[in-house]
């Protein structure tokens, strides 16, 4: 069973400190939502908000379609998984798992046999007597998966889950949450501040920025269509040109740059006006090497730094004008590479690239 | 063992190392080891210092039960088959020793956890000192001012008097309630640092993740806090019932008069009756017992000695 959650109107005040400022949005029954942002940003008190653990101090948080204020969290259909796993260390690893069983007065053989389905689904067959201690770091994330799990949870809360976790296992383990998901088919709400994990993995994502969601879409659309400058800089690598829009015409703006007159599309859902204070975006493997003049978008710039990455080559050049660009070029097998130094010309065409309204920007 | 006096005398160089090695093996000895010999050696003596003094060092002066077989079956024309006020004391000591303790656990316990998991900043600040600063006061002043409290006229009494919730006073020092207070109280602080020290390393996220799992308070504690505290409930246990089961003041001054603690027998051996080998074999049996009781206890609960220093 999945049940769908909804934020209306939800606050998170600490003192005078505005954690979480108006969280409005509904999340569907089995959807992987998933919230994005970079650390501090209110992620984990929005996640406890949900899960009970904290009171918002405005607004409502509805599970299944009931009003949540007054439940506690043991009394919610949700499970959380916390930042880090919080096992408990005392107990083996079967015991672990059984506990909201245990809780329920569940005799110990059942308990004994729902902790073996589930060490099967998360893959960890037959380690149910070992301690916590004795687990690998991917071993614990699966126990602490299964343990939640085994509330039978409408609404499987993970708080950065990954995080403690080395890449190549992060990576696995992403594929293999996503299966667990389908397989339960309940609805999982995933906190991360990696972008990487937030685009595989989430049917949508909410982008936060210091306690306010900027933008919910899915992981292409969040990507394709940012809707602030804020999501713009901080999922994936991005170009910017702060500038000053001029004109539009048909949906395409021309800024005013220190780099020059750019052309980039208006965002449909949240478009600048002529005369805003604006900044373009541009992504690194939408910038294309230039052979002549080009009537706009045309900038020349110096190699400061290369980098090989097999399927990518990674520039990173400076305009005259001081501006730093990065660009990627695909490696098609017989590129020549670029000697640092060297001046090169570049351009990109206006519908790869974005105007939005000039905002805060994310940390580098 | 080598391997780390080697380690030792590196790291400090020989000057520092002989010094603390000196002081440490000093403070064991002649703190420690030494004094308890010499209570050993007089235990298992005559006291020929009282009865004849020319006998000491003679042919009679040997090694002897005599103290312990006292303590146990009394004097030779003692019409019991034991000694029955020194047996009985020894183990109403015990038992009391043991009440002591566990209504110090119970009251502790969720002072501790609120200290380290709930209370924050000043409030916890403020409670400590409100803690500690009663024990500026010394002990003999706590006790008889506990004699007025507990008195058959006393605030106690007075209260639950006009209350209506008594029709006549209750005598509590005689009922030893104002013994088993003041006992209880003198030792609150040893039961409470070493159970918050544990409980206060407790992630907060374990205790959140029982309660997202479905647990109510009751299991929390059962489950996941007190296991994780046990260490620090033995050594607090520990200590509370060793120092209550060798106390003396409280139960001088705050005892009913019919009701003796063992020390307070072994006091009257080494003091007023001038036989210190006997005193010395009683205060024996009474550390021993409550080491092999403790011993016990802790393997019933799984503890392992280590544990305990953490
Ligand atoms: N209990 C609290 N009291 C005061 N401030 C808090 C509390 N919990 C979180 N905060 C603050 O709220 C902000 C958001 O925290 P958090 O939700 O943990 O961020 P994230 O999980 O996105 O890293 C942070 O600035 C943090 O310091
Ligand atoms: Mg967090």
């Amino acid at each position: 069973m999945s049940a769908d959650v909804q934020l209306e109107n939800v606050w998170v005040q600490f003192g005078d400190f505005v954690a979480v400022r108006e969280a409005s949005l509904t999340i569907q029954g089995g959807e992987f939502f998933s919230f994005l942002g970079p650390s501090g940003c209110g992620k984990t008190t929005l996640l406890r908000a949900i899960s009970g653990f904290q009171d918002p101090s405005r607004g409502r948080v509805l599970i299944g379609g009931q009003d949540m204020a007054g439940t506690g969290p043991n009394q919610r259909p949700t499970a959380l998984i916390f930042q880090n796993l919080a096992l408990f260390p005392l107990m083996s690893v079967w015991e672990n798992i059984s506990f909201a069983l245990e809780v329920k007065g569940v005799g110990k053989n059942q308990r004994r046999k729902k902790a073996n389905e589930l060490l099967e689904l998360v893959a960890l067959p037959g380690q149910g007597d070992k301690m916590v201690n004795e687990l690998s770091g991917g071993q614990k994330q699966r126990v602490a998966v299964a343990r939640a799990l085994c509330a039978e949870p409408e609404v499987l809360l993970l708080d950065e889950p990954l995080s403690a976790l080395d890449l190549k296992l992060r990576q696995h383990m992403r594929t293999e949450l996503r299966v667990i998901q389908q397989r339960a088919g309940i609805t999982f709400i995933y906190i991360t501040h990696d972008q990487g994990e937030a685009l595989t993995m989430s049917d949508r994502i909410a982008v936060m920025r210091q306690g306010v969601i900027d933008q919910i879409s899915d992981g292409t659309t969040v990507y394709d269509h940012p809707e602030t400058a804020f999501v713009a800089s901080f999922v994936g690598e991005n170009n910017f040109f702060p500038g000053k829009v001029s004109k539009i015409v048909e949906g395409i703006a021309s800024v005013e740059t220190k780099s020059g007159l750019l052309q980039a599309r208006v965002s449909t859902a949240s478009p600048v006006s002529s005369g805003d204070e604006a900044i373009v975006f541009v992504r690194p493997e939408s910038i294309r090497f230039s052979n002549g003049e080009a009537s706009s978008n045309y900038l020349e710039a110096t190699v400061t730094h290369q980098e090989f990455e097999g399927h990518f080559w990674h520039l990173v050049l400076q305009t005259d004008s001081g501006s730093r660009i990065r660009m990627s070029v695909m490696n098609d097998g017989d590129s020549e590479t670029q000697a640092v130094g060297s001046r090169i010309s570049l351009s990109f065409i206006a519908q790869a690239a974005v105007v939005l309204a000039k905002g805060e920007l994310a940390a580098e | 063992m080598m391997g780390w006096l080697r380690w030792f005398l590196a790291r400090n160089g020989i000057a520092l190392s002989l010094y603390m090695l000196g002081a440490v093996a000093l403070w064991v000895i002649v703190m420690i080891v030494l004094p308890q010999l010499f209570m050993l050696d007089f235990s298992f003596r005559h006291n020929w210092q009282q009865i004849d003094p020319s006998r000491m060092g003679g042919p009679d002066d040997v090694y002897t039960f005599v103290n312990y077989h006292f303590l146990a079956f009394g004097s030779p024309n003692n019409p019991d088959p034991f000694n029955v006020v020194d047996v009985t004391v020894f183990f109403r000591t015990i038992v009391a020793a043991v009440f002591v303790t566990l209504f110090d656990l119970a009251l502790c316990y969720p002072i501790a956890y609120y200290l380290a998991q709930v209370a924050r900043g000043g409030k916890a600040r403020l409670l400590v000192l409100s803690l500690i600063i009663p024990f500026w006061v010394n002990e003999l002043l706590r006790a008889f001012a506990f004699r007025i409290l507990f008195g058959e006229e006393g605030t106690i009494n007075a209260i639950l008097l006009s209350l209506g919730i008594l029709n006549e006073p209750v005598d509590f020092v005689r009922e030893d309630v104002a013994l088993y207070a003041g006992l209880g109280y003198a030792y609150i602080l040893l039961m409470i640092f070493p159970i918050y020290n544990v409980v206060e390393s407790l992630d907060k996220n374990q205790i959140e993740a029982a309660r997202d799992l479905g647990a109510s308070w009751i299991r929390i504690h059962r489950r996941v806090v007190f296991p994780f505290a046990k260490p620090g409930i033995t050594s607090g246990c520990t200590m509370v019932f060793m120092l209550s089961a060798g106390a003396l003041a409280a139960p001088q001054i705050l005892g009913g008069p019919s009701s003796l603690w063992f020390t307070q027998i072994i006091y009257q051996w080494f003091n007023t009756g001038s036989n210190w080998p006997r005193g010395s074999a009683y205060a024996i049996v009474l550390m021993l017992t409550c080491v092999l009781f403790v011993l016990a206890v802790m393997r019933i609960f799984k503890v392992k000695i280590g544990e305990i220093g953490r």
